[in-house]
């Protein structure tokens, strides 16, 4: 599980970093995949299958189709993947950022449980999505769609 | 012993670092990135981060309702599924009216 856990982390974080060095933005969109996929991995050697699977189904597959559409749909020319002024003043925030939570993390006590692994989730995602959070569960609906609402009135030509 | 030390077992800790440097890169790109579709991945990367947080407190941490984490992971993907669909819809009317997607020139509002 150490293993399997360190190897999934490490293609995730590899491949959001190939995510900035690559030139072209279907090469990141292809590495921003990879790092979904990666990530559902760790999900599951966290015990976390249901939402391990939903992951690969909405980020690998409907973001990324989504994108994949936006960027179809852009000019060939505003197809790289260039960076802007910000370079230098981004990492020095990220490195501080990454340092502080990383020294939090340590510094602190976190009362972790023995209880082992969960066996199966999705059971347990089921009956609390519709007892304790049936609101925010049909929230959550009305906000797909009203999302999808959006989108479409959006891109809509005016005739 | 130090937490970091690779023994037999995952900890929260090494969890939690993950989603840290997961989190600073989304950030980077988010930050520095002109295109706005390199920009949404950047903002895709840092939900997929809090998500990994979210369930590795799930996993670890001592709760009464440990799978609270896992039903806040699913709400968390869902509203960044509604998101993305708005963003790319917005992108693809930025371009259709100001012929470019490239951030830094989209300064219709500057002051």
């Amino acid at each position: 599980m150490v293993i399997a856990f360190w190897t999934l982390a490490a293609l995730t974080l590899g491949s959001a970093v190939m995510i900035v060095l690559t030139r072209n933005l279907l090469h990141a969109l292809l590495c921003l995949i990879l790092s979904f996929v990666g990530m559902a991995g760790v999900f599951i050697t966290l015990s976390a299958d249901f939402v391990a699977v939903v992951q690969v189904l909405v980020y690998a597959g409907a973001i990324a189709v989504l994108m994949l559409f936006a960027i179809m749909l852009s000019p060939r020319s505003g197809r790289d993947n260039a960076a802007n002024m910000l370079q230098l003043p981004a990492l020095v925030l990220c490195g501080l950022f990454a340092a502080g939570v990383t020294f939090t993390v340590i510094e602190t006590d976190w009362r972790e449980a023995s209880r082992g692994s969960f066996d199966t989730t999705a059971e347990a995602i089921g009956q609390a999505l519709l007892s304790p959070f049936v609101l925010p569960f049909e929230i959550a609906s009305v906000l797909l769609v009203v999302a999808m609402v959006g989108a479409i009135v959006l891109v809509r030509e005016d005739s | 012993m130090s937490p970091l030390v690779l023994d037999a077992r995952v900890t929260l800790e090494q969890v939690l670092i993950v989603g840290a440097i997961l989190f600073s890169i989304g950030l980077y790109i988010a930050l520095t990135k002109r295109n706005a579709v390199g920009v949404l991945m950047g903002i895709e990367l840092m939900l997929n981060a809090v998500n990994l947080t979210f369930l590795g407190f799930a996993r670890f941490v001592e709760s009464p309702r440990p799978i609270d984490g896992h039903v806040f992971a699913v709400f968390v993907i869902t509203v960044a599924a509604a998101e993305a669909a708005v963003a790319l819809a917005l992108v693809v009317a930025i371009y259709r009216f100001r012929d470019t997607i490239d951030v830094d020139r989209i300064n219709l509002l500057r002051w």
